[in-house]
């Protein structure tokens, strides 16, 4: 088992490598997914590994977008203006420009994002459970309204944004990676943030909150650092959306609380809460069945969608790795007391 | 010797109840110091303010000379007074060895430490103290899954694992098979000689502090009716009538 996971992760990442060569038509629904991979996996630090489920990280998906925007277009342009004329052809970015500024816009959300998610948590960080979860739907429903009635961000109408400078297959494939590129980097940071003790301790703060402060763990640290390292990869995700997606508005693309706020939560129930793979897992099964349903049940794809929340809410609430885990607690490294001697399991 | 915790004249009511009255009592470094008295006396309401669970409404708390009476549960923690649930509080999902390994003690971690990987030293310490406390063979078991006085056990473990100065023990004998109270019994010795850790034990069972403490002090309906010694304690008239119902 231990020799062949360097192959299976290489094996993956050919993969991941080859899948826009493999489906050249399907670019941008396989970017998609990728976006998706990320949000589950991110929402799956707070919601998961910490126990506070937030409805509210599209808000970080929706800020990434109009800073990483604004960051961009203020780089080469007057923002006001450009707003102003949303966008319209009079307003040129040479290639320096754009690749310029999307790094720089990026870069910006992400940090922006982080920042965010420090200062609306120690506001709402003292709230627990369903308290929490309405807390930050709250926050992003009021930021929605607030930027779609703030004119020098364009308002209702959003943002315009030139698209990518090239052939439209390459600019297909240069969203592809780098939404893989970050959702492979999300993969391995927590793969190795849930070993450490950070990991340990937020675990700790999902199982016993009131325990891991009787014992002294800095709780509000944990709490605040998690939720910046999250919100800093929506908001990178949700900047990448931004160029991707040419043109946004605040309450449908940016802030859509409704659908990916909700969808990315959807992911990680019916991949498994606190697992690595589960989100990864959730996202991929959600977005096929998001999509086959868009595309052969139009019409009824939001009652199909309702149906597989039912069930696995219903059925499977541990998600597919916490059935896994019980199904086959040895491939976890848990040990289930031998009943016959009353003895653990021997150790490695 | 000096005083590691003192209480001046502290109480603390609940809407009308009166759970403390000017209670005062001290700790003294190095030593075992029982609380005992009866049911709803106010031995646990005494312990919550002094780990800073709940603010006090006079009075005043000091740990090593510093006043801590205004002080949070996590900020208490960290200056090195840990206190044990009366209900055991474990992490259930996880086994004991990651249950031990998340009671580091936390204070004593830079920030990078926090992102750092747990030592083979820690896997070390957290082994030797599930064999002392007799949990080694179950040390991969999910700790849920254990009995109560086992889990007593592995949070007693874990207590130890955070390095304290004093240790605040609530009824840590309750719920515990006869048989295993003298190996506790033992163990709450030998933390406090080996490890030099002041403990602070409320207790139901006379015996077991009887045994241990050696200064008790004992609380009837929210006062402090008696302090001294196991002897002097248990020839003290007041608090016989206290136990039987005469007071």
């Amino acid at each position: 088992m231990i020799t062949q996971k360097p192959i299976f992760y290489a094996g993956l990442l050919a993969l991941i490598i080859v899948l826009p060569f493999l489906f050249p038509t399907y670019g941008v629904q396989l970017a998609a997914m990728w976006l998706m991979i990320i949000v589950a996996m991110t929402w799956d630090m707070t919601g998961g590994q910490m126990g506070y489920n937030s409805l509210g990280n599209i808000f970080f998906y929706g800020t990434g977008m109009y800073v990483a925007a604004l960051v961009f277009i203020g780089f080469s342009h007057d923002i006001g203006q450009y707003t102003d004329a949303s966008g319209g052809g009079s307003f040129q970015f040479t290639d320096a420009q754009y690749f310029t500024g999307l790094f720089l816009g990026l870069i910006a959300a992400g940090f922006f994002c982080a920042v965010s998610a420090v200062v609306i948590g120690m506001l709402i960080f003292g709230l627990r459970g369903p308290y929490f979860a309405i807390g930050t739907l709250a926050v992003a429903i009021a930021a929605g309204e607030l930027v779609s009635n703030w004119d020098w961000v364009g308002g209702g109408q959003g943002i315009a944004l030139p698209i990518y400078p090239g052939d439209i297959d390459v600019g297909k494939k240069f969203f592809y990676f780098m939404f893989a590129g970050l959702g492979v980097s999300v993969f391995i940071f927590l793969k190795w943030l849930y070993t450490t003790r950070f990991g340990a301790a937020i675990n700790a703060i999902r199982d016993d909150e009131e325990k891991a402060e009787a014992m002294g763990i800095h709780t509000m640290w944990y709490k605040l650092t998690t939720w910046a390292i999250s919100a800093f990869f929506v908001g990178i995700a949700g900047g990448l959306s931004a160029f991707q997606l040419i043109h946004f508005e605040p309450l449908e693309s940016a802030y859509q609380t409704i659908n990916l706020g909700i969808f990315m939560v959807v992911c990680v129930l019916l991949g498994g809460k606190g697992t690595l793979w589960g989100p990864v897992i959730g996202a991929i099964v959600f977005h096929l069945f998001k999509e086959i349903t868009w595309a052969y049940l139009l019409g009824w794809q939001w009652v199909a969608l309702g149906g597989l929340i039912v069930v696995t809410v219903v059925y499977f609430q541990d998600g597919f790795m916490g059935w896994l885990k019980h199904q086959k607690p040895e491939w976890f490294g848990i040990r289930v007391e031998d009943s016959s001697t009353g003895k653990a399991g021997t150790a490695e | 010797m000096t005083k590691i915790i003192e209480v001046s004249n502290v109480s603390k009511s609940y809407g009308g109840v009166i759970a403390n009255k000017d209670v005062s009592l001290s700790v003294k470094k190095g030593t075992i110091t029982g609380l005992i008295g009866p049911n709803g006396s106010g031995k646990t309401t005494l312990f919550n303010s002094i780990v800073g669970y709940h603010p006090i409404d006079s009075g005043s708390i000091k740990f090593e000379n510093n006043e801590i009476s205004n002080l949070q549960v996590q900020e208490i923690a960290r200056l090195g007074m840990l206190r044990t649930f009366q209900q055991t509080r474990i992490y259930g999902e996880m086994n004991c060895v990651e249950n031990m390994l998340i009671s580091l003690p936390h204070r004593k971690m830079s920030w990078r430490d926090r992102f750092a990987s747990n030592t083979k030293t820690d896997y070390e310490r957290a082994d030797h103290l599930l064999e002392f406390v007799g949990l080694y063979e179950k040390r991969f078991l999910r700790s849920g899954s254990l009995s109560f006085g086992q889990q007593k056990l592995l949070e007693f473990a874990m207590a130890l694992m955070n390095e304290p100065t004093v240790l605040l023990l609530d009824e840590p004998t309750a719920g515990i098979n006869p048989t295993l109270i003298n190996g506790l019994i033992d163990r709450l010795k030998r933390a406090n000689t080996e490890f030099g850790i002041t403990l602070f034990i409320i207790e139901h069972n006379m015996r077991v502090i009887m045994n241990m403490a050696d200064t008790i002090y004992c609380l009837a309906h929210g006062e402090m009716l008696a302090s001294g010694t196991p002897d002097e304690i248990q020839n003290n008239q007041n608090v016989v009538d206290a136990y039987l119902g005469a007071h």
